[in-house]
This record gives structure tokens, sequence and C-alpha cells, in this order.
């Protein structure tokens, strides 16, 4: 598969990974509130929200959603397509709501949530797997050249 | 109730997660896989209150919040307080009919550390589960006080080396052993009690929904396998689960209405605990020769533990 038909099919959120975690906006300082905080997570009527996919939802400034903890990582995973089975162990133990399922099938990694801790590739059942580490800067076309070759089963 | 499908991984990831990312929690952290777990299985809508720790610190970084539910945070002591009082809310202004939607169902759940659990919210948690709310209170067991520096809890287990009970020339670690969270919880005669691990998540999502369908006060520990004071790599969180699970550390198991115990996950082939053990830093220093009494010692509890799950499991009573 392309690099290009690869990067179209993640889904783009207008909103996601808006602002760094550290940069406020114009609110109360923590030391001005004195009677503790609300924050709504949504834009207005939230009551169905879980039946809504994240590129439905009107998230407020307030969501972690609308941040990104991208400058955390050193090393990212990168997806190769061709391979995988979508068997789902990425979504389901990612701590970082960062693999990106619909309809059943993996579609790829949210580099604006991933910490890069590596949880995904260790969890990945093919072979080659379909989820490697590279270093952060190494670009998705220089990666899937780099992939290795299915490894044969030692004979004991 | 509207629990969602947990068939298969396809199915259950056909899910819209609740938990968003860009929260604080160290790479590779256990405690946001469990909370993930939770929130994808149901669709109804979720109150939930989490105790000081790792979690809240992390998911509540002002001015954000990780969660597209309600949630709530007040003291150490008080995730079962403060849910069990939103419940009992909630009960009276239904009967009122003053909610906006009188029909929506809704569940209340807490969240707490090992620490706030086994020790500092203690009598709180034991007082509602008494009083019989209809909850669901589950304990993020990374057995020490991750959040402040990893102090030792009483769920620390035997032998580990904590920021407080350190290992050194004249110490192997912690002295004391685990205390057994789960017998106290069913001791309660509360209606569902569990241990899960992530690393089995189907077993987790059937113990997570069984909970939230039951009514009264449920008590879940899961095992939360914490990189930063356990000392391995983060890439390795759900293979170290994977080790506790398999050398029967963490036995996976459930007890309903305080007696009938089953046991949820088994083993094809039961491991020594050393490969658990020699897995992470914190327990590192079990490994000279002067301190493999500990080792043995933990190998000879877990053994006498799996064999009363067992025989408890058989006698159904
Ligand atoms: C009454 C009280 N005592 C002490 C603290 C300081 N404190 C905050 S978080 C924490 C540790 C939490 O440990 P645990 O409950 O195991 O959660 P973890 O961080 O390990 O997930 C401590 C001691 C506090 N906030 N309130
Ligand atoms: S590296 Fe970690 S945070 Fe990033 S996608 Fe994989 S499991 Fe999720
Ligand atoms: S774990 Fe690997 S094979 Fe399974 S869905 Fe993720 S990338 Fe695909
Ligand atoms: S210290 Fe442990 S429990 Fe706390 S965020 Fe880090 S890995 Fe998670
Ligand atoms: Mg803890």
């Amino acid at each position: 598969m392309s690099v290009e038909a690869q990067e179209l099919d993640l889904l783009a959120n207008d909103n996601r990974g808006k602002h760094q975690l550290e940069a406020g906006f114009d609110l109360l300082g923590w030391d001005e509130v004195t009677q503790g905080s609300v924050l709504a997570s949504f834009e207005g009527d939230a009551s169905d929200i879980s039946l809504k996919k994240s590129e439905e939802r009107a998230y407020s400034n307030f969501n972690s959603y609308t941040a990104t903890v991208a400058s955390w990582r050193v090393i990212k995973p990168v997806y190769n397509r061709d391979i995988c089975i979508d068997c789902q162990n990425c979504w389901v133990w990612c701590p970082d709501t960062s693999i990106i399922s619909r309809d059943k099938q993996m579609l790829g990694i949210d580099y604006d949530h991933c910490k890069g801790c590596g949880v995904c590739v260790e969890v990945c059942p093919t072979n080659p797997k379909s989820l490697l580490m590279f270093g952060e800067h190494t670009d998705l076309g220089e990666s899937l050249a780099d992939w290795p070759e299915k490894k044969k089963k030692e004979k004991k | 109730m509207a629990i969602t499908s947990i068939k298969n991984l396809k199915e259950f990831s056909t899910n819209n997660d609740r938990f968003e990312g860009a929260h604080t929690l160290c790479p590779g952290c256990a405690h946001s896989m469990i909370v993930r777990e939770l929130m994808n299985c149901t669709d109804d809508n979720l109150v939930i209150s989490a105790n000081t720790g790792c979690l809240e610190v992390s998911t509540a970084v002002y001015p954000y919040t990780s969660w597209d539910t309600s949630w709530i945070h007040i003291g150490f002591e008080n995730a079962a307080t403060a849910v069990t009082a939103s419940q009992v809310m909630h009960q009276v202004r239904k009967r009122k009919g003053t909610l906006k939607d009188n029909d929506a169902p809704v569940k209340f759940v807490a969240f707490g550390g090992d620490g706030s659990t086994f020790d500092i919210g203690f009598q709180w948690l034991s007082g509602a589960m008494e009083r019989g709310h209809d909850f669901t209170y589950i304990c993020l067991d990374n057995e020490n006080y991750a959040n402040t520096g990893g102090q030792r809890s009483s769920a620390t287990p035997i032998g580990a080396t904590t920021s407080t009970a350190q290992a050194g020339t004249h110490s192997y670690g912690k002295k004391e052993k685990k205390k057994d969270i789960v017998s106290i919880m069913a001791a309660h005669g509360a209606p569902y009690v569990a241990q899960l691990a992530p690393n089995k998540w189907k077993s987790m999502a059937k113990g997570f929904q069984k909970a939230l369908e039951t009514e009264g006060p449920c008590f879940i520990n899961t095992v939360s396998a914490c990189c930063t004071e356990w000392r391995f790599d983060p890439k390795d969180t759900i293979h170290i689960t994977d080790l506790a699970t398999d050398t029967l550390m963490f036995p996976v198991y459930e007890i309903l209405d305080g007696h009938e115990l089953n046991i949820l996950y088994r083993p094809k082939n039961v491991m020594p605990v050393e490969e658990y053990l020699s897995a992470q830093g914190r327990y590192k220093h079990l490994f000279k020769p002067e301190n493999k009494h500990v080792i043995e010692l933990i190998q000879s509890d877990i053994d006498k533990y799996w064999n009363m799950l067992q025989r408890r499991e058989e006698a159904r009573v």
C-alpha cells in the first residue's frame, strides 16, 4: 500500500490536538478558584455521547481531547496496514485512547495523544508485526521501506 | 441497561471511547487500560468518582478533563462516599420526577488506588458497602502510593522495595504480607466481588458488566501494573500482567453473595513466581542468596492460596 493511501485513511478531526497541555487559556488561576470548579466536557447537550464517535462530538476546550501530548514521545509506533488482521489487540490495550478503530477496522494512530509507550507493538500478533517503533522523526515512507520480513519459526 | 457486546474484540472495538487522551498518566500505565474497559462496557450514563491518586491528578489537570461523563473528585478517603451520595440523590430525584430524563439509566462507579482503598479510604468504603448502595467500587491496585513517590501500602506484597520500605543491607523491603481485600469485601456480604486483570480483557469486561448490572454494592480489585514504581519498561505492561496471572500472584476470580466462588482464569502452565519477580526492578534484591527464603515464602503462600480458592470453588459453599 502506498504511503498516501495509508495517510489519507486516517480520520482527521479539526479540534484534536489544538493546544499544548501546559498552555492555559483565559480562566481563573488554580489559586483563585474558591469553591472548586466544574468543567463541561462538551458544548451543549451530551446525554447521548456514548452513541457518538469522536468526530461527531462537540468537544469543549476543557476536554483533554483538544490538547496534545505528542511532545512526550521520543519514539513512535508506525502502522503497516498490509499485514494487519484487525484483531483490535492494540485498540483494547492502548492506555492513551490513541488507536483509531472504526467499524471493526484499525485505521491508524492518533499522534496527538500517543505517548510512544510501545504497548501496541508488543501485543500485535502478526508476523512480522503490523506496528513497529521508529524514531519520532523517521517518515512513514522510510519506516515502511524498512519493514522486516516474516520471521521463520526456529526449528527445535 | 445497555451493556455493549463483548463477544470478541472486534465487536468491543466498535464502542465509542469516553475516556480521552492527553491525560498525564505515565506512558504504559495500566490505570487507563482498566478505566477504558469499564467505560466501553456500557452505553449507559455514568457518574464516576475518583479518590486522590495517579488517576485523579492525571485526568483532571486544570483546566482539562479527560472524562466524557459526570466525574467528581473529592478527598483521598471519599470516592465511595461521594458516589453513593450521588446515587441516593439520583434515587430521590427520580422518585420526585425532577430529573431531566427520568428514565435514562445511570450507573455509579468509584475508582480508588490501593492506598485509598486498602488504607486511607477503607472505613468509608466499608461503610458504603454496609449501607448497601447500588454502586460499583473499582480498586486500581498497583500495590503502592504511586502518585506520591511509591510509598508502601497494605497492598504492597512482602519483599517489594518501596520508598518507605527500602531494600538494603539490613532489609529485604516490605516485611508484611499483602492485605486480602477481596475476602474482606466478600465478608461484607456484597452481591458481587471479584479480582480481575486487564490482560484477560474478556473476563474483565464480563466482570465489569456483571457488577454494573447487579443491584447493590459491588467491589472489584484490578491488577494495575505500574511501570514507574514496579520498574519495568512501559511497553511490557501487558506482558508483566500476563506473568502476574500466570504465576497466580494475582488469581482471577469472583465471589457471589459473599460465598459462591468461581475461578475465572486457570493458567494452562502455572509459572514459578521467579518469572514474575525477576521481570521487575522492585524485586531485584530478592535474587541475592540471603533473600532466597523470601521468594520461597511468596511461592508457598501463592500455592496455599490457589489451593484454598480451588477447594472453595469445588465446595460451592
Ligand atoms: C488524607 C490524605 N493523605 C495523603 C494525601 C497525599 N496523597 C495523594 S495521592 C497519594 C497516593 C495515592 O496512592 P493510591 O491510592 O495507591 O493511588 P495511586 O497513585 O497508586 O494510583 C497520597 C498519599 C492526600 N491527598 N490526602
Ligand atoms: S505507543 Fe502506546 S500510546 Fe501510542 S498508540 Fe501504541 S499503545 Fe497507544
Ligand atoms: S494489534 Fe496488530 S494486527 Fe491487531 S489490529 Fe492492531 S495493528 Fe492490526
Ligand atoms: S506512577 Fe504508576 S500508576 Fe502512576 S501514572 Fe505512572 S505508571 Fe501509572
Ligand atoms: Mg496505588
